[in-house]
């Protein structure tokens, strides 16, 4: 019996190639929308996760100005470099402290010019930062103290100025400052952001204070705490050292933020999960959309299958052959619209996670549930006209305007 | 009732109507299209229904093939009592015993004359060979050699008419209901069509009821069964 509804059920397919095309694109339609867009944006989601544990989750960011939220802060007074060395001095729980201050500028070699981010910064910029040197050398402790016109280049500066050339030795200018370039920082690629990490020149902190800025500012300090020592208790130290040094009095609200890395990866992941989950939404009303299709094309086609199923009827199908031969037809539709689906998605999200450079992240549960919806319109707009049809006696199916 | 056992199967009818009425509509839209048929046909026999239309004989057809009940009254075919069958019995009873050549046809769309003719015999699981080799000689029977492969479509009314009669009568059913065969066809076609009736029920002993206006068909049958207003008016046998 099933052996004859395959039959019935493909010859029936193959002679409306159009409607069961339509319907299958309805599916494919739905199906890949659906998993594109939920497999893009979980793996967006993993690659802001694991940049922001490639950064070290044991990294705090003191900023000047009042806290208005993760990541936001109001002007007030810069810091100093005395700041960050007291800072160093009194919280035994520091690995490591970086105090830093930049500027956008043009760094000029010869005839070429690129506009660029100068940092000045110390030596334990590049360990806090997780930066390696791909050629040369970061300059030293001593260099930053004394202050001496050197820097260190990343891959998209040395790309703009120096083409094919050797970096290494040269002299870039930054303004009227002339420094020898002694290191290339191996290549990080786009940040989440879409910024690129590697648009940066870095040169020791006394050298952009006299040379460059002309003033003592300092804009940022980075400290990096001790494995297995609870950062909560670091930024509290951080904070009553901070106030004592800006002589805040009791009433007055901390005039600086001290920002921990893990807030930040929280509410960028968090981000993340909203895209993803408004994607899935559009994804949805792609599916929605598809099934409408399918529903549409089967309605149209019941007025000629009632006639159809008339014939079968008269000639002396049993109503649950001809239910069974639709039920094939609507599962050999849903299945292979929901495996052509799967595969253009899968291909395509291959491809696009390559472009976009996100991670390819396969979500089992979202693919089985596109392909369960799809097939579930298929069946039930392919299936409850025929049953309707099946059930009337065979002349009034016959008679169906 | 008292005839011997012998002839009492010989002359119990094939198909017997008693009292059948049909009426389409309820309340005051209510139309009585049969109004008490009484009808008995025996094995073998070859009936032509004339009668006005209207006269409700497309209607007694359909009761006659199964396809639709009689709002009273009763139908026997070989004495089963068809209003007590179930909706699936009464499919099986299509399937292996009745053959029915609708009045508009009633093929399958963008099917081709060949598939349309194994139909029946996909539903009575016939081996893929048996079901090419029986198809393709009821379409040589009715003059389609040669059209297997032509859709509804690409033929004419009278093709379409023969690859109709092909199906029904393709797996050889013990009665062949036919509305108006030969409605759409010239007369040359006609007699052709009228013909091949002739010998399925001379050689293979099919019955056969046919509905035609023309009495020039009707001389082909061995019966004339007169409808008129839901009732049989006259029957005579030639
Ligand atoms: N489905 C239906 N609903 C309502 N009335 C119907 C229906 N089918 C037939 N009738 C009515 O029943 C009567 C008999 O119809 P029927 O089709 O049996 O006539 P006929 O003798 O076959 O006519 P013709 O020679 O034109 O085919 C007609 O008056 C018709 O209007
Ligand atoms: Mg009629």
């Amino acid at each position: 019996m099933l052996g004859n509804a395959l039959l019935l059920a493909l010859r029936e397919l193959r002679r409306n190639v159009m409607r069961s095309f339509l319907t299958m694109l309805g599916i494919i339609i739905g199906v890949a929308a659906v998993i594109i867009l939920v497999t893009l944006g979980g793996g967006a989601t993993r690659q802001v996760t694991d940049q922001i544990a490639s950064l070290g989750s044991n990294l705090l960011m003191i900023n000047p100005g009042k806290h208005m939220g993760p990541g936001q802060s109001s002007g007030a007074a810069p810091f100093k470099l005395a700041d960050a060395e007291v800072l160093a001095r009194d919280i035994p729980s520091l690995v490591a402290v970086a105090p830093a201050a930049s500027r956008s500028m043009m760094a000029i070699l010869a005839n070429e010019n690129w506009t660029t981010a100068v940092t000045g910064s110390t030596e334990q910029y590049f360990t806090l930062n997780n930066r390696k040197i791909k050629e040369g050398r970061a300059f030293t402790a001593n260099e930053t103290r004394v202050g001496v016109a050197v820097c260190v280049i990343g891959e998209t500066v040395r790309a703009k100025l120096f083409g094919r050339q050797n970096p290494i030795g040269s002299h870039i200018r930054l303004n009227k400052l002339s420094c020898e370039v002694i290191g290339l920082l191996e290549a990080k690629g786009q940040s989440t952001m879409g910024t690129d990490q590697d648009d940066l020149v870095v040169i020791p902190l006394r050298t952009f204070q006299r040379r460059i800025a002309g003033n003592e500012e300092v804009s940022i300090i980075q400290v990096s705490v001790r494995d297995g020592v609870s950062t909560d208790r670091v930024k509290k130290d951080l904070v009553r050292l901070m106030r004592v040094r800006r002589h805040l009095a009791a009433s007055e609200e901390d005039n600086f933020d001290v920002m921990d890395l893990k807030e930040i990866a929280a509410m960028l992941s968090g981000t993340t999960q909203v895209l993803t989950s408004l994607l899935g939404a559009v994804a949805g009303v792609s599916l929605l959309v598809g099934g409408i299709g399918i529903m549409n094309i089967m309605l149209v086609s019941v007025t000629e299958r009632t006639r159809e199923i008339g014939t079968r009827l008269a000639i002396g199908a049993m109503e649950r052959e001809v239910l069974l031969q639709f039920l094939v037809e609507a599962v050999v539709v849903s299945s292979c619209g929901g495996l052509i689906g799967i595969i253009l998605a899968l291909a395509s999200s291959v491809a696009l996670a390559k472009i976009l450079n996100v991670p390819f992240i396969l979500n089992m549960p979202i693919i089985f549930i596109a392909v369960l919806f799809s097939a579930a319109i298929g069946v039930v707009f392919g299936f409850v006209p025929a049953r309707k049809a099946a059930r009337l006696d065979p002349i009034e199916a016959l008679r169906h305007e | 009732m008292n005839t011997p056992a012998n002839n009492s199967a010989a002359r119990s009818p094939l198909i017997e109507l008693c009292g059948v009425t049909k009426v389409y509509g309820v309340g005051i839209a209510a139309m009585e299209a049969l109004r008490g048929v009484d009808l008995r046909i025996y094995a073998g026999d070859f009936v032509a229904v004339m009668g006005p239309s209207g006269s409700g004989k497309s209607t007694c057809m359909n009761i006659l093939g199964c396809l639709d009940t009689p709002t009273t009254g009763v139908y026997r075919f070989q004495g089963i009592e068809v209003g007590r069958l179930t909706r699936n019995q009464r499919a099986l009873l299509r399937r292996h015993y009745l053959g029915f050549v609708f009045q508009g046809f009633n093929l399958l769309n963008r099917t081709s004359a060949l598939e349309n003719v194994e139909l029946p015999l996909i539903y009575r699981h016939a081996h893929t060979t048996e079901r090419h080799v029986t198809a393709r000689l009821a379409l040589e029977q009715v003059g389609l050699t040669g059209w297997e492969h032509h859709t509804p479509g690409e033929l004419s009314g009278g093709q379409q008419q023969r690859v109709a009669i092909a199906r029904a009568i393709v797996t050889r059913p013990v009665v062949l209901l036919a509305d108006e065969p030969t409605g759409n066809l010239d007369s040359k076609r006609s007699a052709e069509i009228m013909d091949l009736l002739t010998s399925f029920n001379r050689d293979h002993g099919i019955t056969i009821i046919m509905v035609t206006h023309e009495p020039d068909m009707a001389v082909y049958a061995k019966r004339t069964v007169h409808f008129l207003d839901g009732l049989v008016a006259t029957d005579h046998t030639h």
